[in-house]
């Protein structure tokens, strides 16, 4: 390491006048002043994990700032802090959720949770009761007049605090024969069959929510309900009002000891459950093994076809003085040079087997063509064609390129010692080549491991596979499964943890392969060396 | 001796024969795989200028040729079924945020590689291997996680939330600073220090250094490697297909997708235009920067 320019210079560089320091002052108490309310804001809202990295970036920012020491580092703050935010932090939250229960019915934090079951009522046996009168008003609300066993009134509205009423008070009409009024301002009384066989009546319920509310109970009686389930802190607790079942906190869900739950559950640790769950449950078992077996044979097959296409191309035009040596090139290029999200949508066009062009030219040549979208093996056919075609002519540039990097006295020497053609490619040209373009070929493997725009766009991971408990096709790879899994439920809910479980396991694979790539390439000597 | 020399020419014009054969064999299989690579682009093309917009009773000829489909495009058919595309606000919203992504993230790149080439600290060496060893994790499969954390961002600052453009480019960002940060120290570390050392002696300071001597150098990597960054990120599809969900935010690729959703084969032309006009701008930026391009590919990885 040579130490001298650098570090003579990056002390200099501190000693900026009394105004620049000023200025940096004043900016970094601004940002700090930002920084601050996100995070109060962030735990309060429940987010304590983003809340915590920001406070590490915000610490990390000061100190890089504020100490003369760490002025190298004000170079590079901001890329750090946002590789930090949008690469190192996603990695741990991953790790995180793949051992909670985030998702459906899990989305919550327990502190959202808590009062929404503190909000859930029921009709206890001797509620006190009241007969009832209903209004309606022109957008659909309801009012309702009660009157208790002791002949005592009252007005309850949707989502407003019942109270004591009397016929003839500010906006209520005169009482009729049996002293019940015969309107309310802004709603219309409905007569009692209507009211009777109204469906939406006996759902509604009167008053304000966590107040004192009323729901109707039959055609002629209206009861009070309570709070169904109370709360005890001390031991992490609900209690049944209705029956004294006891719920304890079992992995998010309120639960008693004979498996009655509460909804809504809340995000919790659930330990190894979701990967439990995948080893286990043969809905889940079933359709990760085919898709994990085919993530492994995809890329490989692709990296095999695109890399046979592209060498055989790159050997066969590599020739000095070959005609049209360059058209053919760029002509043959063209494929790697179109967004490849448009080129798979056109592809998706043209294989579509009722209307595409590929079959129906194929129909009226052979009478019969592939059933792209519906049968496994040509959909994974499909994939694989798309994929040569989108690919072949990296691996021809790649390859074309290391081709000329072999000195052309190892062919001679060949050709004296009596080698043919293959003899030749095979014992000089190929291994050659494999070291060379090797690295490549695993970024290759690597990138077509998590091509997810193909497999989505092309066919969205079909056909089903059947029996399947989420969403999940033939042709899934990880990475569209873990998309089904947490984004495209397809009605089947979405499943954060799950997701993140097999997102795990896809970074296990994924780096194994990248660091032995590193370990081929001695990419790891070359940074200490090379400093 | 007439007869060796009879067999020296026989030989030799075998030879020729030989030559001249596989170089024709070799041109009638280039004409096959040239037909292999661009039958997709001349189909789309014809597709494009079939007034029909059908994928059933599409020919390589159309029958009714005109330019309805990009009259379409512009929502000037009224009969036209889907009549409410949002085509030129896609596309100009692929071109904000990776224009806006594609800056940030090379100044932010570019400055933390000055760091790393130029100066000496504490922790440069272990931070660099840091750097290389994150980028096995791609984070793309910590989608989960970034949609989450974008949704809560928004909770907190909505402008930075789901569904916005400024959300997705926080996560390009995010995503891109590692491999770019070694991608542009070693393009740093082949600008000689003498020219850092001249400037030292003229009292210069890192700032001006950087500034006025090194990144003048750099510019000509540097625009083919932001060209190269805006085309990434304009192809990207999956990132923004999570984090946008509103139809008038959404990019070009995310847009183009949905014509695929439902009755594929009635918008086949106007998708045909799409594409076209989507793609021909990257197509020509490709093939005239060919040679750059081919020797980025391989400069990135393999050692040289």
């Amino acid at each position: 390491m040579t130490e001298t320019a650098g570090n003579t210079k990056s002390i200099q560089g501190n000693r900026g006048s009394f105004f620049s320091r000023l200025t940096l002052y004043v900016l970094v108490a601004f940002f700090d002043a930002g920084a601050l309310w996100f995070i109060y804001r962030g735990f309060s809202l429940g987010f304590s994990q983003l809340a915590v990295v920001i406070t590490i970036i915000t610490i990390m920012l000061n100190v890089i700032f504020l100490l003369p020491k760490a002025y190298p580092f004000r170079w590079m703050a901001l890329g750090l802090s946002f590789m930090i935010l949008f690469t190192i932090y996603p990695i741990i939250f991953t790790l995180y959720v793949a051992f909670t229960n985030y998702g459906d019915g899990h989305l919550l934090t327990k502190a959202q949770a808590l009062p929404l079951i503190e909000k859930i009522t029921y009709l206890p046996d001797g509620a006190p009761t009241f007969s009832w009168t209903a209004y309606k008003s022109t957008a659909g609300e309801y009012a309702l007049w009660l009157v208790d066993p002791n002949g005592d009134t009252f007005l309850g509205k949707q989502n407003e605090a019942i109270v004591a009423a009397r016929p003839g008070d500010p906006g209520i009409g005169e009482g009729d024969s049996q002293n019940i009024p015969v309107s309310i301002d802004g709603y219309e009384r409905i007569n009692g069959l209507t009211a009777a066989t109204d469906q939406n009546l006996p759902n509604i319920i009167f008053g304000a929510e966590g107040d004192a509310v009323v729901q109707i109970t039959s055609p002629t009686t209206a009861a009070a309900l309570e709070q169904r389930f109370l709360y005890d802190e001390a031991t992490d607790t609900f209690t049944d009002q209705s029956n004294g079942d006891i719920y304890y906190d079992i992995f998010g869900t309120y639960s008693t000891v004979d498996g009655k739950t509460i909804k809504p559950g809340f995000r919790a640790t659930v330990g190894a459950d979701n990967f439990v769950k995948f080893l286990t449950s043969p809905a889940l078992r079933g359709p990760l093994g085919t898709i994990v077996v085919w993530n492994f044979i995809f890329p490989a097959f692709s990296v095999l076809t695109t890399f046979s296409l592209g060498l055989a191309i790159a050997i066969m035009y590599n020739e000095k003085g070959f005609p049209l040596k360059k058209l053919i090139r760029t002509l043959l290029l063209i494929p790697y040079t179109i967004p490849s999200v448009i080129t798979i949508l056109i592809w998706r066009g043209m294989l579509n087997p009722e209307f595409g062009v590929i079959n129906r030219w194929l129909e009226s040549w052979f009478g019969w063509a592939p059933p792209w979208t519906t049968d496994v093996f040509w959909a994974r056919v499909g994939v694989l064609l798309i994929n040569l075609w989108l690919g072949f002519p990296y691996m021809m540039l790649i390859t074309s390129g290391a081709l000329q990097s072999i000195s052309g006295d190892l062919y001679e020497a060949a050709t004296v010692d009596g080698a043919g053609n293959w003899k030749r490619f095979t014992k000089i040209t190929l291994p050659l080549l494999l070291v060379a373009v090797g690295p490549l070929l695993i970024s290759s493997y690597v990138f077509n491991f998590n091509n997810f725009g193909l497999i989505y766009l092309f066919i969205g991971g079909g056909p089903p596979i059947p029996g399947a408990s989420t969403q999940a096709g033939y042709t899934d790879i990880l990475i569209s499964y873990v998309y089904n899994l947490a984004f495209a439920s397809g009605g089947k809910g979405v499943q954060y943890g799950l997701a993140s479980a097999i997102s795990l396991i896809l970074f296990v694979i994924v780096s194994t392969i990248t660091l032995l790539q590193y370990r081929l390439t001695n990419m790891w000597e070359e940074v200490s060396e090379n400093v | 001796m007439s007869n060796l020399a009879q067999t020296y020419q026989m030989l030799k014009s075998s030879q020729k024969f030989q030559k001249r054969f596989s170089r024709v064999v070799r041109l009638v299989v280039a004409v096959l795989l040239i037909i292999f690579a661009i039958f997709p682009v001349i189909w789309i093309i014809s597709a494009s200028f079939d007034n029909s917009n059908s994928l059933a009773t599409q020919d390589l000829i159309p029958a009714q040729a005109g330019i309805k489909n990009y009259q379409r495009l512009f929502n000037q058919d009224p009969d036209f079924e889907f009549s409410n595309l949002s085509y030129w606000t896609w596309l100009w919203n692929s071109v904000k945020v990776s224009g806006i992504s594609t800056i940030l993230s090379l100044s932010l790149t570019t400055m933390a590689a000055y760091a790393f080439s130029r100066l000496r600290f504490k922790g440069r060496v272990t931070m660099l291997k840091g750097i290389l060893l994150i980028q096995v994790f791609p984070n793309l499969l910590a989608m989960v996680a970034i949609y989450v954390t974008i949704f809560q961002f928004g909770e907190i600052i909505p402008v930075l939330g789901l569904n916005t453009h400024a959300g997705l480019i926080m996560a390009y960002l995010g995503g891109s600073m590692g491999m770019n940060i070694w991608l542009m120290k070693g393009f740093l570390d082949t600008i000689p220090r003498a020219i850092d050392e001249s400037g030292m002696v003229d009292g210069a300071s890192n700032f001006q250094i950087f500034w006025q001597l090194l990144l003048p150098l750099l510019r000509p990597i540097l625009i083919v490697i932001a060209i190269l960054s805006f085309i990434g990120t304009y192809g990207d599809f999956m990132l923004a297909r999570i984090l946008l969900t509103d139809v008038d935010k959404w990019t070009l690729m995310v847009g183009l997708q949905i014509f695929t959703a439902g009755q594929f084969d009635k918008k086949w032309g106007v998708f045909a235009a799409g594409a076209l006009i989507g793609a021909l701008p990257i197509m020509a930026i490709y093939l005239s920067l060919q040679d750059q391009i081919a020797g980025g590919l391989t400069a990135g990885s393999v050692k040289e």
